[in-house]
C-alpha cells in the first residue's frame, strides 16, 4: 500500500480549492537505470475526485507528470461538512483513495 | 407450454443485456486513452483524441515559469474565461511523449488546473481547452529548461 495523499483544502464563499500531493515514483518509461536498461513506465494513469460521492473531475495522466504529483483544482458550491474524496490508480493496478471534510 | 420458465428466460436475457450495457459503459468511462499517450507529435495527438481544428485563444491564461532550472518538476497552470470548458489537455511539445495529462471537468469545477510536469528540454507548453460544444482552443508558452527532466 502506498503512502497517503496529502490533501489541503481552502474554502471561501462556497468555493473550495483542493491541493493534493500524491506519493508516487512516476517513472516516465524513458529513463535508463544504472544497468543501462530503460526503466519501465510506472505512472498514475487515472485520477478522480468526488464531492459527496459525485464525480467532479477525472484525469488521465502519462509519464510526463512529475514524481510525487501535485494537483490543484477548485470545486464550486461546497459547504461545511462536504466530503471530498480523491482516488488514483497506476498502471500496475495499485490504487489509493483518501478523503477530507470541508471545514 | 411452461409459461413461467419462458418468463424467467426472457427476464434473464434482458438482465444479461442490461448488465453487459452497464459494463461496456463503465469501460468507456474508465478507458485509458493509450493511443493518445503513444502519440509522438501534436498532429497525431489531435487525431487520436479526435479534436477538431484547435484555434489559438487569448482567453486562455497559462502560468508557467519562464526558466526552469530543473526540468523534472515544472509547475504548469492553466485557466480560462471561456465558458463551459469540459476538458483540459496539457502538452509539452518537445517531450518524447508530448501528452502529459487530460483533465475532464464537471460543471462543479472552476476552470483552473495546476499540475507539475516534466520537461525533457526547452519546449512550448500547450494547454488545449475543449468546450461542451466540442470546440477546441489553445494557448502556449515557452519554458526554458537548463536541466532536462527525462534523464538518460
Amino acid at each position: 500500500m502506498s503512502d497517503p495523499m496529502r490533501i489541503r483544502l481552502q474554502s471561501q464563499a462556497g468555493v473550495t480549492t483542493v491541493k493534493v500531493l500524491m506519493s508516487h515514483e512516476m517513472e516516465s518509461g524513458q529513463r535508463k537505470g544504472d544497468d543501462g536498461k530503460i526503466v519501465p513506465l510506472w505512472n498514475i494513469q487515472d485520477v478522480s475526485a468526488t464531492l459527496n460521492g459525485k464525480v467532479v473531475m477525472t484525469a488521465e495522466w502519462g509519464g510526463g507528470i512529475s514524481k510525487n504529483p501535485f494537483l490543484q483544482f477548485a470545486v464550486k458550491g461546497t459547504k461545511t461538512g462536504d466530503k471530498i474524496s480523491l482516488t488514483w490508480r497506476d498502471n500496475r493496478g495499485d490504487s489509493r483513495t483518501d478523503e477530507v471534510i470541508v471545514s | 407450454m411452461n409459461n413461467s420458465r419462458r418468463n424467467i428466460l426472457k427476464k434473464s436475457t434482458a438482465m444479461a443485456a442490461l448488465l453487459l450495457q452497464t459494463l461496456t459503459q463503465c469501460e468507456k468511462v474508465y478507458a485509458y486513452q493509450q493511443n493518445a499517450f503513444d502519440a509522438k507529435s501534436i498532429a497525431d495527438l489531435n487525431k487520436s483524441l479526435g479534436l477538431s481544428l484547435p484555434l489559438e485563444s487569448s482567453q486562455i491564461t497559462i502560468n508557467t515559469p519562464e526558466i526552469a532550472e530543473n526540468g523534472a518538476v515544472v509547475q504548469v497552470a492553466a485557466t480560462t474565461t471561456l465558458q463551459n470548458i469540459r476538458r483540459w489537455i496539457f502538452v509539452v511539445e518537445k517531450n518524447p511523449v508530448p501528452l502529459v495529462a487530460i483533465f475532464n471537468l464537471s460543471e462543479d469545477l472552476l476552470p483552473s488546473i495546476t499540475a507539475r510536469a516534466k520537461f525533457a528540454q526547452t519546449s512550448d507548453f500547450i494547454a488545449f481547452a475543449q468546450l461542451a460544444d466540442g470546440r477546441v482552443f489553445y494557448s502556449k508558452r515557452e519554458v526554458k529548461v537548463t536541466l532536462g527532466g527525462c534523464g538518460g
